[in-house]
């Protein structure tokens, strides 16, 4: 294993002191691991935390700012933060309007965060929750935990953060974030795996000409182990298994997401692709390239696709100010 | 040999709880890696050290010890393992005696509050190949042999637990992360399922049976 570490135990806490020095515009706790606006709590306006294992970056704790999250709690490398953590965060962003907690919909994450949304409750904190299931790679019956959580969180952070910052009321700020999750749909392939710094080698095994179709974003298996193939076919799988689950038309959001170990150029050879599949069905209005749902060191892309409306569109032109994401500042 | 089982004992659970899984937590992680994420070794071994740290040592309350250690893996583990195995100890927790010990019979009793616990806030049934496969006979097994006292109750309940563990093996996951692998997912020993015969192992041990 190399990586630019100082020691495998110490990675997310040496990452925030990083983040801490890099981004004096963020509260950054260390010890508790929360990551918050400096302006938090904002009086009058709806809070909105995340979380979830550490990893992903910049999701969550890059997302943190204007018009968008008020406080991001990370766990270790792929495991979810704890109850105290979270009811902490949830309290420090708390300006009496109620806390939205956005949850990717992994069972860890998902339970912490209830119990989380239960101590806050007792604190007299009105929490709502939004949970993110995108993942178009998983059934979804009840003989599986559901379909998983990713790329359309960050639409979700992106967009309920610019309502809540224009003021609205916790029900409206989560009945927007409802919507994004319902018409958005993601899916990912993996080339290579990634390796979890205290494990120390790869968390599954690829052949040099094997991808994992479907995969999820701790390296979990999808639909399929196959051949590897050129990017437009491997975008027709991923777009195929998008447009079979919610049929892609009208203006489109289309995020085409590194998992971290991939040159930004192959992610612009990936996004021509999906420009090409989708012609003749939908228009892509709006357009995220980059790393923004990591998987560590992974190698490989997903695609998050989501059906915009106007006010969609609207907000998520509004100005956001984070270190993942910016513009309009 | 004991009777009944009281703060010490409990204190003694849980300590012994802690060096089972820090023995294991590497089997424990190569078994999560097969078919979830791998730490599941790591987190146990985490959760179990902080609930060492923070066992009542004045208290002659087995609840109160019990409920400490709950307490501490909800804080110190995450992922899943924290809040269901933190859930399990303060439930059992809360249907022991308030004061001192509890009998077999009574420690029974709460093993079975506790897996409901586990099975509430989960969702997880029997045979979805989950920690609840381990903990379900145990509590039965425990329930039906406590009139034999507490060691023949307490080994009559690892027993139950390994082979509920045991059993996992040939099932298709259906909650959690193994359940994204679908058929994939048979022909491994479930991971949480393992802690959990460990887990009552170490009450079989400390008891004396």
């Amino acid at each position: 294993m190399k990586k630019l570490i100082d020691g495998p135990d110490a990675v997310v806490a040496d990452a925030l002191r990083g983040m801490a020095a890099a981004h004096p515009g963020l509260r950054v706790d260390v010890e508790r691991r929360i990551v918050t606006r400096t302006d938090a709590p904002r009086q009058g306006k709806v809070g909105l935390v995340s979380g979830g294992g550490s990893g992903h970056e910049p999701l969550h704790i890059g997302l943190v700012g204007l018009g968008m999250l008020d406080a991001a709690c990370p766990g270790e490398v792929f495991t979810s933060p704890v109850p105290d953590q979270i009811q902490a965060a949830t309290a420090a962003v708390d300006g009496g309007q109620g806390v939205l907690h956005v949850v990717k919909n992994y069972t860890g994450d998902v339970l912490n965060f209830q119990m989380a949304a239960e101590l806050a409750g007792d604190d007299g904190v009105d929490v709502a929750t939004v949970l993110v299931n995108d993942d178009v790679a998983v059934e979804d019956s009840t003989h599986t935990a559901g379909r998983r959580g990713t790329g359309a969180t960050l639409f979700v952070e992106k967009i309920a953060g610019a309502l809540a910052e224009d003021g609205a009321a916790l029900k409206e700020v989560t009945a927007a974030g409802k919507e994004v999750v319902e018409r958005s749909r993601s899916f990912g392939v993996a080339l290579t795996p990634c390796t979890v710094p205290a494990a120390g080698r790869p968390g599954f095994e690829l052949g040099d000409d094997e991808i994992e179709l479907g995969v999820g974003i701790h390296g979990e298996p999808g639909r399929e182990r196959g051949p590897m193939r050129g990017a437009a076919e491997i975008v027709d799988v991923a777009m195929s298994a998008i447009n079979d689950d919610m049929p892609l038309q009208g203006d489109l959001l289309v995020m085409v997401n590194g998992m971290g170990g991939t040159p930004l150029s192959e992610l612009y050879v990936v996004f021509a692709d999906v420009e090409r599949w989708l012609s003749g069905r939908a228009r892509i209005t709006r357009s995220l390239v980059g790393n923004y749902v990591t998987s560590l060191d992974m190698t490989g892309c997903s695609i998050t696709v989501c059906l915009l409306t106007p006010q969609l569109t609207q907000l998520w032109d509004e100005p956001v100010n984070t270190p993942g994401l910016r513009w309009g500042c | 040999m004991a009777d009944e089982f009281d703060a010490g004992i409990a204190r003694e659970w849980v300590r012994v709880i802690a060096v089972r899984v820090s023995e294991q937590a590497t089997y424990l992680g190569e078994l999560d890696g097969a078919i979830g994420d791998g730490d599941h070794g790591g987190n146990l071994d985490r959760g179990f050290a902080a609930a060492v740290g923070k066992l009542d040592r004045t208290t002659d309350s087995a609840r109160e010890v019990l409920t400490a250690t709950g307490g501490a893996l909800i804080s110190a583990v995450g992922g899943a393992s924290g809040p269901l195995y933190g859930t399990y100890f303060r439930k059992l927790a809360r249907a022991l005696p308030e004061h001192g010990g509890a009998s077999a019979a009574e420690l029974g009793a709460a093993l079975q509050v506790g897996v409901d616990g586990v099975r509430a806030l989960g969702g997880a049934a029997e045979g979805d190949k989950t920690m609840v496969d381990a903990l379900v006979p145990a509590a039965a097994a425990f329930a039906e042999t406590a009139t034999d006292g507490l060691p023949a109750a307490a080994v009559a309940a690892a027993e139950a637990a390994r082979r509920g563990a045991d059993a996992t093996v040939p099932l298709r996951a259906r909650k959690g992360r193994a359940s994204y692998l679908g058929e994939r997912s048979e022909g491994h020993l479930d991971p949480g399922a393992a802690s959990s015969a460990l887990v009552l192992a170490a009450l079989a041990e400390v008891v004396g049976g």
